[in-house]
């Protein structure tokens, strides 16, 4: 039980107690990896033993799951995970480029994190800003109409601010809005 | 043009279409209308709406039924669900309060994908004001009528958008399409009947029942009545949300978005999401409705326009799209695990310039082996990149293969 407390703490079962009579048991898995992810940034192995034991059900129905959905991470990420849409109308819009430049900023690959794990970096399928291409997703907050001089900005900005810069502090991601 | 819809979204109040529908109107009634209306899917597949409503079971032999909204929008090319949900969230909710009145449905579902998470928080916030407005909940309006809304966030998969893959991502399962039969209508979500319907389909509704079933029809073709969003993206002037009359040719449209980027020429369109197959530039003067571009061989699918000019490399386009396909098959089906990968990499190889001539003939038998051949239609919409861009610009293929080089490599219009 001592382990409940650090992965499936109050706060992250907090989040999911409303779907709770709503919604069958099976169904509260990915609310509660999602909440999981919010919470530690990553959804270990050891998190989905304790979901699953959590929840009532298999280890293998949750770990089946957890392994299915692109979103939640298996292992942890940096703290601002720039996910860059290399999808046809960003493709189109020159996103390999802007890949190309962010590994060059960074010193990274796409896939990887930065030594002092501060950026990570991913390509990833179109993320529903074709119109605003090229988009990238960083945690939570899209960030569109993307340039090489928008990027070193933020790369930039981020670089010097001690936290992550993006998010309003409290990690969720619901600060700037970049919106075009 | 009349861009009713956008339009009506702001100014006409929300909720009215609600209040006349549970004053005057019976369910039959909005079934009736909204069959009148010629509506029809806006998620791809572009079935009647009326018609998929009235396969619902009645409420004594299903007194438990599900209304499903398929906010998932993953479609590459398309990003209009998006714009509703940011623009006019309680046309959406007001629309499915609609909606599960007319089917006898007292629960909805809102499947959002996993990265609209401002999204879905801004959407959350509506539904609560709708609840704290009695527009949603008991006795609604005070009448003998129920109904409860709930959002549900995704996860990051393309298939959760297939109507089947999204009940069993719902119920907390991998998103694998169900085989069919049973359609949703007899065992949908939890084992219930269960209608899905897309986003803009829903946020349809209110306009209908204000100005009438034929009014709506009115403003379309003879088959698909009412305007319709288009996501206009690529190499274009002007890309963005466009509601268009789909009576538009494709050219207008591309028109209406500015033209082509920078004065290039156009080359390609793959007119209705990343699963249409792709139309050569001298193709574009068809209609944009669901009939016309299936009559050329291509679909108006979601509505995504995406426009390419005379710098892209065509194999790399159908290249790009199908490791996506290839990255995004869930698995269940050998033809299209097997088959989507497979496919990528032969256009890799071309456009590596290590492909043979025989590749051409070995994309078509693997196309032939794909399509309709899986539990879902995933599988053909994998073919349609692959065989549009081999048939349409067999040239290009050719020249890449002969030549050993892409010819167009570091000539792409860049933007960046
Ligand atoms: C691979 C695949 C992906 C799909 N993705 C979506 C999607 O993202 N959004 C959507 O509304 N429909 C999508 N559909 C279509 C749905 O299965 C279904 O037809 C639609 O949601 C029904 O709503 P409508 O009748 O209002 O269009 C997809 C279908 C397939 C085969
Ligand atoms: S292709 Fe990049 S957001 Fe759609």
């Amino acid at each position: 039980m001592s382990r409940d407390h650090t992965i499936l703490t109050p706060k992250v079962l907090e989040k999911i107690s409303h779907l709770r009579e709503h919604f069958p048991v099976e169904a509260l898995t990915i609310p509660l990896l999602h909440a999981i992810q919010d919470e530690h940034g990553y959804v270990s192995r050891e998190a989905i033993s304790e979901s699953a034991a959590h929840l009532g059900l298999p280890l293998a129905k949750v770990l089946k799951v957890a392994t299915f959905y692109t979103i939640f991470n298996q292992e942890p990420k940096g703290k601002l995970h720039l996910q860059v849409c290399t999808n046809i109308a960003c493709w189109l819009n020159g996103a390999n480029d802007l890949v190309a430049h962010l590994e060059q900023r960074l010193g990274i690959k796409a896939g990887e994190t930065t030594t002092d794990g501060k950026f990570s970096l991913s390509r990833v399928e179109c993320l529903a800003a074709c119109g605003t291409a090229p988009a990238m997703q960083v945690n939570d907050t899209y960030v569109e109409n993307l340039s090489k001089a928008k990027l070193d900005d933020l790369i930039d900005k981020w670089s010097k601010s001690e936290c992550c810069g993006i998010c309003d502090g409290d990690g969720d991601g619901g600060g700037e809005e970049e919106k075009a | 043009m009349k861009k009713v819809f956008t339009e009506a979204a702001a100014n006409s109040k929300d909720y009215q279409a609600l209040t006349e529908v549970l004053t005057h109107k019976t369910p039959e009634a909005v079934i009736t209308e909204v069959k009148k209306s010629n509506l029809r899917g806006r998620g791809g597949a572009g079935f009647p709406t009326g018609v998929k409503w009235s396969f619902m079971p009645n409420n004594e032999v299903a007194p438990v039924k599900y209304l499903v909204c398929n906010a998932d929008e993953g479609e590459p090319g398309t990003f209009k669900d998006r714009f509703i949900i940011n623009q006019m969230p309680h046309k959406l909710i007001e629309g499915m309060i609609i909606s599960g009145y007319a089917i006898g449905a007292k629960v909805g579902y809102i499947y959002i994908r996993g990265e609209f998470r401002k999204e879905a928080e801004f959407l959350q916030t509506a539904i609560n004001k709708a609840y704290s407005d009695g527009w949603l909940g008991k006795n609604i309006l005070g009448k003998n009528f129920t109904f409860d809304l709930f959002l549900y966030r995704g996860a990051g998969a393309y298939i959760c958008g297939e109507e089947t893959a999204l009940l069993n991502s719902l119920e907390g399962k991998r998103g694998e399409p169900r085989l069919k039969p049973p359609y949703p209508a007899q065992v949908g979500a939890f084992s219930k009947p269960s209608c899905v319907n897309n986003v803009e389909t829903l946020a349809n509704i209110p306009w209908i029942m204000l100005h009438g079933g034929e009014a709506f029809a009115k403003l379309g073709t003879e088959k698909s009545g009412g305007t319709r969003l288009y996501s206009m993206s690529g190499h274009l002037q002007h890309p963005g949300i466009y509601e268009f009359s789909p009576t538009l040719t494709l050219r207008e449209a591309i028109q209406e978005a500015g033209g082509v980027r920078g004065g290039k020429k156009l080359k390609a369109v793959i007119p209705g999401g990343a699963s249409a197959p792709m139309l050569r530039a001298d193709e574009i003067d068809v209609c944009i409705d669901f009939d016309s571009l299936a009559s050329v061989g291509s679909m108006a699918g979601s509505g995504g326009i995406i426009v390419m000019d005379e710098t892209t490399c065509i194999v790399e386009a159908a290249l790009v799209l199908l490791k996506f396909y290839a990255h995004e098959s869930c698995g269940q089906c050998s033809q299209c695990r097997e088959g989507s990968p497979w496919l990528s990499r032969i256009f890799q190889r071309i456009e590596n310039g290590q492909g043979k001539l025989a590749d051409l003939e070995l994309i078509e038998d693997l196309c032939k082996n794909m399509a309709m051949q899986t539990i879902c239609a995933f599988s053909d919409a994998v073919t349609g990149p692959a065989l549009s861009s081999i048939h349409k610009f067999k040239e290009e293929f050719i020249q890449h293969i002969e030549s050993g080089a892409c010819p167009l490599k570091n000539h792409q219009a860049k933007r960046v």
